[in-house]
């Protein structure tokens, strides 16, 4: 096969690794390689630049490849020659000294240059710099600030992020009087918070630095060379040099001038592919991909390989799909350790923060459901390579936040994936174990939900997914696939809940099959139905359409599906107080149907099981009760103690709340079970403290309402909403919470994850204090809801579907 | 037996499925919202659900018990590791379900 031409116009780090990378892949044997690069050496490590210039390097030490390298790998190297035009019909790349160079396939790295903030008396009047200001990018600039600093007294360096910082500190060494003139309010803000810069100013003045902060440089006095730097404000400083150190800018000239798509670089897609050319690629600090475009080297080397796995065809399916920006430094000593943000951006953002400015230790961790997404790390970074792999693989972090940031003692005895024995079951429901995962994963399945479908982990309880989900990604090394129906509401309709709610409410769509019909292209989803129904009955109330095909069958029969096939009957017995009269109409019930077995529910009522589907509608009848709707993804019941009614210790009324309660919410869809329970006094008897709400007397005529509570596959003791004097209070922020879970839940969310998801400060703000103005909708919401209320037993005797209750049909022959 | 009668397409609301017992034999037969009509097994091979009451979304049929999955068309399990028995049914001109069984 002929070989392909391939050009790379740029010789600096990322241009040279790709080419590695592409090497190692064999691409020699593929393609004739020719790389542009204007500096006439080989390529060195950037990075160390600040070593040269502080003497800790020698020149020839930073090399990565010296002029040899290119010529064994028959790599043809145009030393010190810049490209200059881009002609992209004819295929060719030109030279400065416009010699063309045809190409099969380009790679674009042209890298970046320093960012030259406005000043004036920046550049002499032919344009060159004014003697006396420099860049800090090159082996070359190093050199040229290295011969100016010679029996020079001071100089500036513009910029206090990283790299200003390191030069700052290289020219101490030519023993100068340095300053660090910085606009921003503290140092290296893009990797410290304030407080950590701070601390940071205060260590390297130590050294003799001088530090100004909040200064912005406006002028470069000095005729003919500099003499000194003005402000903003007004002010000067002396200096004989300054170094500009602002930022940089990437280079994509060459590339727009092609005509290729540019924002702040040169923008990409997944395989690092120019989006308007499919032949040429670019990589490093000139390309944008997904909007953001990097300076550090670690998002450079995953570039390089994703470049090299496509355009060698080595893996065609390789995708880049942006990077995590995590880095450790020493900057003049202080050693530092920054990842992904460095302050919350949310409410419910956790901030774990320690801080001993006296001996310059400060460590800061911002946490997002229970995932590092942020954290600082100075003086002490001992804990950096944990927290790093955590921050880079979004592993969830210990409870015990004190562990994240110090070694204490022993650690806890927590078994790793890979210390686990295979056979150690993972899915207690489903019997899956660890090693089935594995095969699992092994077998091609690289998404946790493609490997919950096929194993049916985490499809019981549930309490298992976050296991299931980490050993997923733990065995696919990291690289897993995200199935993007995760973030729809339900997998067969490609939305997220608050746009599926949008579109429902625009097309005006009452019934799952009109949702299907106009969401979902006409294609129907069985397991999608019962959540497109709950959310239909909850945005339309009465007006909704039911379709009984598109409910779960207890919810179609309004019964409780057991292991043989037949139902469970609960009658309702609000705040569990029943009567002689009612029971014994229970007990010929129980006669006359012949119910094998009869027992008292968790939620204070009685359980008839064992009944077959023909006799549902005669038993219906016969107990003349309400439906206690045991079955659905709804309101379940509402326990209650005996509160002030008998209780010596009683301080509210807690059954007269609980039946309250139950008339309010009765028959109300919702994400998941909601179970309740009113408790007359603290001693919380009922339980009400880890029930999905709650209500619990408190003296002085008080009830406080919790949210969130759990006591089933999960435990968790639920949040205080907020304290209120009255029954009434109670129902109105109760109603106000349900609404607001009912319309931003994911379907089958129990209560206390959607509290923990979203937070109980970001709830307690919607709710109570009406944050975003909703308040008064929701109220009217759930006034809607239950105004649509019908008892679904009385219903169901009257306007049954065809054979809706006949388990056996016969067939006559 | 050959092709038995099993009752008007009537008797089935679009979407959902009932069970019949013909000779013996128990089938669950559903008719799906697109109109076409399938006969199955009766009872789900993983632990005896009722497939007549499970949920039906195209031709795809999640058991009402622990969510197994079969494509009505051929039996085959979507989830789960066994398959069902299938049977050819029609809807004949008379508006009545005809199952091969």
């Amino acid at each position: 096969m002929k070989k392909q031409n391939l050009v790379v116009i740029g010789n600096g780090m990322a241009g040279a690794r790709t080419v590695e990378e592409i090497l190692a892949r064999g691409g020699a044997h593929q393609f004739d390689i020719t790389m542009f690069g204007d500096e006439p050496t080989g390529n060195y490590n950037r990075i160390l630049l600040s070593g040269v210039l502080n003497g800790s390097y020698q020149e020839e030490e930073i090399y990565l490849n010296p002029l040899s390298w290119y010529v064994e790998n028959k790599i043809f190297l145009h030393a010190g020659k810049r490209a200059s035009g881009l002609l992209r019909r004819a295929k060719v790349v030109f030279g400065e000294d416009g010699r063309p160079e045809p190409y099969d396939k380009l790679i674009i790295a042209t890298g970046s240059r320093p960012y030259i903030p406005p000043m004036e008396g920046t550049t002499m009047p032919d344009g060159s710099y004014k003697p006396g200001v420099f860049v800090f990018r090159s082996l070359d600039d190093c050199r040229e600030i290295a011969e100016y600093a010679k029996g020079k007294k001071s100089a500036a360096v513009i910029g206090g992020g990283l790299l200003g910082l390191e030069a700052a500190r290289g020219l101490q060494n030519f023993g100068l009087q340095v300053s660090v003139v910085h606009l921003a309010g503290h140092l290296m803000q893009v990797q410290l918070d304030r407080a950590a810069g701070n601390i940071l100013k205060a260590d390297i003045e130590m050294l003799g630095l001088k530090v100004l902060l909040e200064k912005n440089s406006t002028a470069i006095l000095g005729r003919d060379q500099v003499l000194g730097l003005r402000f903003a404000d007004g002010s000067t400083l002396e200096t004989d040099m300054v170094v500009i150190s602002a930022g940089i800018k990437p280079n994509w000239e060459i590339a727009a001038g092609a005509g290729l798509t540019t924002e702040r670089g040169i923008v990409v897609d997944d395989q690092m592919r120019c989006i308007d050319d499919r032949d040429i690629y670019a990589v490093g600090e000139c390309a944008q991909h997904r909007g953001q475009t990097y300076g550090l080297v670690a998002p450079l080397w995953e570039q390089a390989k994703v470049l090299a796995d496509h355009i060698t065809g080595k893996n065609p399916q390789a995708a880049y799909h942006g990077s995590k920006v995590a880095t450790k430094l020493k900057v003049m000593g202080v050693e530092v350790a920054s990842m992904g943000i460095v302050e919350p951006e949310y409410p419910e953002d956790e901030v774990v923060q320690f801080s001993e400015p006296k001996r310059g230790t400060y460590k800061k961790l911002i946490i997002r459901e229970g995932r590092l997404v942020g954290g600082i790390l100075l003086g002490d970074i001992s804990k950096a390579a944990y927290l790093m792999q955590a921050f880079d693989r979004n592993t969830p972090l210990p409870e015990e936040r004190l562990q994240l940031l110090f070694d204490i003692g022993d650690p806890p005895k927590q078994v790793t994936f890979e210390e686990m024995n295979l056979d150690t079951q993972i899915c207690n429901c489903n019997g899956v174990s660890k090693g089935a995962l594995i095969a699992c994963v092994e077998s091609g399945k690289r998404s946790p939900k493609a490997v919950m479908d096929a194993t049916r982990a985490g499809m019981g309880c549930g309490s298992c997914k976050t296991m299931v989900r980490e050993i997923v990604e733990w065995a696919c090394g990291g690289n897993t696939e995200e199935d993007p129906s995760v973030h729809y509401y339900v997998p067969g309709v490609p939305l997220t809940k608050p746009e599926l709610i949008r579109a429902i409410r625009e097309y005006n769509l009452k019934s799952v099959s009109a949702v299907f019909d106009y969401l979902a292209g006409g294609k129907e989803d069985a397991a999608s139905k019962p959540g497109l129904a709950s959310l239909l009955k909850t945005l339309w109330h009465a007006e909704y359409e039911d379709e009984p095909d598109a409910r779960f069958i207890n919810e179609r029969v309004h019964a409780n599906i057991q292991k043989d096939g037949t139902f469970s009957v609960v009658p309702q017995i609000p705040g569990g107080i029943t009567s002689s009269a009612q029971l014994r109409r229970i007990a010929d019930v129980v006669d006359k149907y012949h119910v094998p077995l009869v027992k008292l529910t968790g939620g204070q009522r009685i359980d008839l099981l064992g009944l077959k589907k023909d006799d549902l509608p005669k038993v219906w009848r016969d107990l003349d009760m309400p439906s206690g709707y045991a079955y659905g993804k709804s309101y379940r019941t509402c326990k209650s103690c005996v509160g002030t009614e008998f209780c010596r210790f009683g301080v509210g009324d807690s059954i007269g709340l609980a039946m309250k309660i139950e008339h309010q919410f009765q028959g109300f869809d919702s994400p998941h079970k909601m179970k309740l329970a009113t408790a007359g006094c603290p001693r919380n008897c009922s339980e009400a403290m880890v029930k999905d709400l709650g209500a619990v007397a408190v003296e002085g005529g008080k009830w406080e309402i919790y949210i969130g509570g759990a006591a089933g596959s999960s435990v968790r003791k639920g949040d205080i909403l907020t304290v209120v004097n009255s029954h009434e209070d109670v129902l109105k922020y109760m109603g106000r919470f349900i609404q607001y879970y009912r319309e931003n839940a994911k379907y089958l969310e129990r209560t206390h994850g959607f509290v923990e998801r979203l937070g109980i400060s970001k709830i307690r703000a919607v709710v109570v204090e009406d944050s975003e103005g909703i308040a008064e909708r929701l109220d009217r919401e759930i006034a809607e809801s239950k105004a649509g209320y019908k008892d679904p037993w009385k219903d169901m005797v009257r306007s049954a579907t065809p054979n809706q209750f006949s388990t056996l049909l016969p067939v006559i022959s | 037996m050959g092709e038995v009668t099993i009752g008007p397409l009537s008797a089935i609301p679009p979407g959902e499925g009932r069970s019949f017992v013909a000779d013996g034999e128990k089938i669950a037969v559903f008719c799906t919202r697109g109109g076409k009509v399938f006969a199955v097994q009766a009872e789900c091979p993983h632990r005896g659900g009722p497939l007549a009451d499970g949920l039906l979304g195209g031709t795809t049929l999640i058991c009402p018990l622990h969510g197994w999955k079969f494509d009505l068309t051929t039996g085959n399990p979507l989830m789960g590791e066994c398959a069902i028995k299938t049977f050819p049914a029609r809807v004949d001109e008379t508006g009545q379900i005809v199952v091969d069984i």
